[in-house]
C-alpha cells in the first residue's frame, strides 16, 4: 500500500468508492444538499474575499487595490464601535444565559407536576422572531407608553429614556437576548444533565461527598461537552448579531453585522470597506469555532 | 442540588414551595413581555398613554387588530411570510431527509467531510455573503421575488433539518429495512417504502422546526426584498414604528398577531420539539 503512487492510490479510492452500489447510492443522495451548501454558501464567501480586495462597487467590478479596505475599516469609527458593541454584548449575554441557563437546568432536571406548562413557557420566548421582540421590548422600553421605562424612571434608575442613551440601548439588548435565548441553553443544558446516570450521584453520596462536591467533581466535569457545545452555539450566534440592534436601536448602535449591512446595502461609498469587514466577520467567527472545537476535542479525547 | 432530584423529595415541604415559587417566577417572566404587549394591544389610546400605567385593562376594544387587519401591506406580509418558509419547509425537508439517511444509515468515505461543512453552514454570519449573493441574485433577477429569500434560507436552514433527521433516523430499527433489500428492494426503495412512513412523526417535528426558523428569518429578506408585495413579516413589523408613528396600539397588535401561530405551535408540539432540538445538539 505504502508503496503505491499517490495517483494511482486516489484513482483507486474513487473506483472503490463509486463501483460500490451502496456508497454510490449515497453520494447521489447527499449531492443536492451538499451541492447547493457550496454554491449559495461557500461560492459567495470566495466572491466576498475577491471583492474585499478590490475597489469594486455595487454595480462596477473594480480593480485589485490590495489590503486598502481592510485599513479604511480599522480606521472607521463606527466598525471600531461596532466590535466594541459586538464583543462586550456577546461576553456578557452569553455568560448571563450560561449561568442562568445552568441554573434553570439543575432545577428542573427531576420529575415534577406542570412539567408541560414550565417547557412550554420556556419555548415561547425561543420561538419568537427575534426582530419582533425587539419590537416588543422596544415598546416596554418606550418614552410615553413603556412600562419598563416608566418604572425604571419612578424607581429613579434612569434619568432619561432608554432609547435615546446608547449605553442603555446596549443594556437593554443584552437583557432582551438573555430573556430570548436563555431557556435555549437550559434546554441543551437538561439534555446533557439528562445523559448523567443517577447512581454516579449515589455513590457520590456514600462515598460523602456534599452538595458542592458533587457538583463540581461530577456535574461539571460530566456536563464539561454539554456546555462548550451549548456555548459554542450561543456565542456565535451572539456574535454575528444584527436583527436585535437593527430592530432595536433603530439603526443607532451598531453591531458589526449591521454595520456590514449598512455599509453594503444602504451607504454606497462604504461598499469596499463593508466587503473587508464581511471577510473580517466571517474569519473572525471561524476562529472563534475553531477554538471551541479544539478545546471540545480535546475535552473529549482526554475523557476517552 | 441535581443529586437531591434524582433521589426524589428529600428535604419535603419547604423546598418543594421554594421550587414551585422558582418555577412560577420563571415561567412569568417568559411570557410577561408577551402578556403585556398583548395588553397594549387591546386598551384604548387615552389608557396606554396613561400614567402610572394601568395594570389590567379597563375596556378591552379590538379597534388596533381592525387598523394592522384593514391594512393591506399586513396582510400581503402575512402571506408572503407563509409562503416562504412553507415553500422552505418542503424544500428542506425533501433534500435533507434523502441526505440525512444516506449520513445515518449508509457507509461512504468522506462521511466526516460533509457532516462539517453542514455544521459549518449553521455557525456562518450570513452577513459575510449577502454582497456576493446580492449581485448573483441580481444578474438572475431574483432580487424581489420570493426565490430570493426561499433558496437562501432552504441553505440556512438545511443544517438543522439534516442533523435532526440524523438523530431521528439513527433511532430506527434497522431489521426492517435489511428485510426489505432481501426481498430485493434497492437502498432508495427500502427508503422511500420503509423508512419514510417510519419516520414520519420525526419528519413532522423537523418541520415544524423549519417552519419557525424560516419564519423568524430577517436578515435575508430585509436584503433581497424592497417590494412590499415579496416582503414577510419580520420586515415590515419592524418599519409600521414609522408608519404608525404613535400608534403603538397597533404595533403591538402587528407584534401581537404573527407570534400567534408560533405560540400554538410551541403550546401543542412541546414535548416534539425539545425532543428535536436536544436530539440534534446533544448527539451531534
Amino acid at each position: 500500500m505504502t508503496t503505491a503512487q499517490p495517483e494511482k492510490k486516489r484513482r483507486g479510492v474513487l473506483r472503490e468508492e463509486f463501483g460500490n452500489p451502496e456508497r454510490r447510492t449515497a453520494y447521489y443522495m447527499i449531492l443536492p444538499t451538499v451541492f447547493i451548501i457550496l454554491v449559495v454558501a461557500f461560492y459567495p464567501i470566495l466572491y466576498s474575499l475577491v471583492l474585499s480586495v478590490t475597489d469594486s462597487n455595487i454595480n462596477v467590478f473594480g480593480s485589485f487595490v490590495g489590503l486598502e479596505n481592510y485599513v479604511n475599516m480599522f480606521q472607521n469609527v463606527e466598525f471600531r464601535e461596532g466590535l466594541v458593541n459586538t464583543v462586550v454584548y456577546t461576553v456578557i449575554s452569553v455568560f448571563f444565559e450560561f449561568i442562568i441557563g445552568l441554573a434553570i437546568a439543575l432545577a428542573i432536571n427531576r420529575a415534577f407536576r406542570g412539567r408541560g406548562v414550565v417547557r412550554a413557557a420556556v419555548l415561547v420566548p425561543w420561538a419568537f422572531p427575534t426582530v419582533i421582540s425587539a419590537v416588543m421590548w422596544r415598546l416596554m422600553f418606550q418614552d410615553q407608553v413603556g412600562v419598563i421605562n416608566y418604572v425604571a424612571n419612578a424607581i429613579g434608575l434612569i434619568s432619561e429614556p432608554i432609547l435615546s442613551d446608547r449605553t442603555l440601548l446596549l443594556i437593554a439588548a443584552i437583557l432582551v437576548d438573555v430573556w430570548k435565548t436563555t431557556p435555549f441553553m437550559a434546554l441543551l443544558l437538561l439534555a446533557g444533565l439528562q445523559t448523567i446516570p443517577g447512581d454516579v450521584y449515589e455513590a457520590a453520596r456514600v462515598d460523602g461527598a456534599n452538595v458542592m462536591q458533587r457538583f463540581f467533581r461530577i456535574t461539571l466535569p460530566l456536563l464539561k461537552s454539554a456546555i462548550l457545545v451549548a456555548v459554542l452555539f450561543r456565542t456565535l450566534d451572539a456574535y454575528r448579531v444584527y436583527d436585535l440592534f437593527w430592530a432595536m436601536s433603530n439603526r443607532e448602535v451598531e453591531s458589526l453585522s449591521t454595520f456590514v449591512y449598512k455599509s453594503l446595502r444602504v451607504s454606497q461609498l462604504l461598499f469596499p470597506t463593508g466587503n473587508a469587514a464581511a471577510v473580517f466577520i466571517f474569519v473572525t467567527a471561524f476562529l472563534l469555532a475553531l477554538s471551541f472545537i479544539k478545546v471540545l476535542g480535546m475535552q473529549t479525547s482526554t475523557e476517552d | 442540588m441535581a443529586a437531591a432530584s434524582a433521589s426524589g423529595s428529600r428535604g419535603g415541604g419547604l423546598n418543594m414551595v421554594l421550587f414551585y415559587v422558582f418555577l412560577i417566577l420563571f415561567v412569568l417572566v417568559s411570557v410577561a413581555p408577551l402578556l403585556w404587549v398583548f395588553k397594549m394591544s387591546i386598551v384604548v389610546k387615552t389608557e396606554l398613554f396613561a400614567s402610572p400605567p394601568t395594570f389590567l385593562p379597563q375596556n378591552p376594544t379590538a379597534a388596533s387588530y381592525g387598523t394592522i387587519f384593514g391594512d393591506e401591506r399586513f396582510q400581503k406580509a402575512l402571506v408572503n411570510s407563509t409562503i416562504i418558509s412553507g415553500v422552505t419547509t418542503v424544500i428542506c425537508l425533501f433534500f435533507g431527509s434523502i441526505a440525512a439517511y444516506a449520513i445515518a444509515r449508509l457507509r461512504f468515505r468522506f462521511k466526516s467531510i460533509v457532516m462539517t461543512l453542514i455544521l459549518a453552514i449553521s455557525f456562518f454570519p450570513g452577513v459575510a455573503i449577502i454582497a456576493p449573493l446580492f449581485l448573483q441574485y441580481r444578474t438572475l433577477g431574483l432580487i424581489d421575488t420570493y426565490w430570493a429569500a426561499i433558496i437562501t434560507d432552504t441553505v440556512f436552514a438545511l443544517p438543522l433539518t439534516v442533523w435532526i433527521l440524523v438523530a431521528f433516523f439513527k433511532e430506527l430499527p434497522r431489521d426492517l429495512e435489511e428485510a426489505a433489500q432481501v426481498d430485493g428492494a434497492t437502498t432508495l426503495q427500502a427508503f422511500r417504502k420503509v423508512i419514510v412512513p417510519l419516520a414520519a412523526p420525526g419528519e413532522f417535528t423537523t418541520a415544524i422546526l423549519t417552519f419557525i426558523f424560516a419564519w423568524n428569518e430577517f436578515l435575508f429578506a430585509n436584503t433581497f426584498l424592497f417590494d412590499a408585495n415579496t416582503q414577510p413579516v419580520t420586515v415590515v413589523i419592524p418599519n409600521f414604528a414609522t408608519v404608525y408613528t404613535v400608534d403603538y396600539g397597533a404595533q403591538a397588535a402587528a407584534a401581537v398577531t404573527v407570534t400567534i401561530p408560533l405560540v400554538i405551535l410551541v403550546l401543542i408540539f412541546q414535548r416534539r420539539i425539545v425532543s428535536g432540538l436536544t436530539a440534534g445538539a446533544v448527539k451531534g
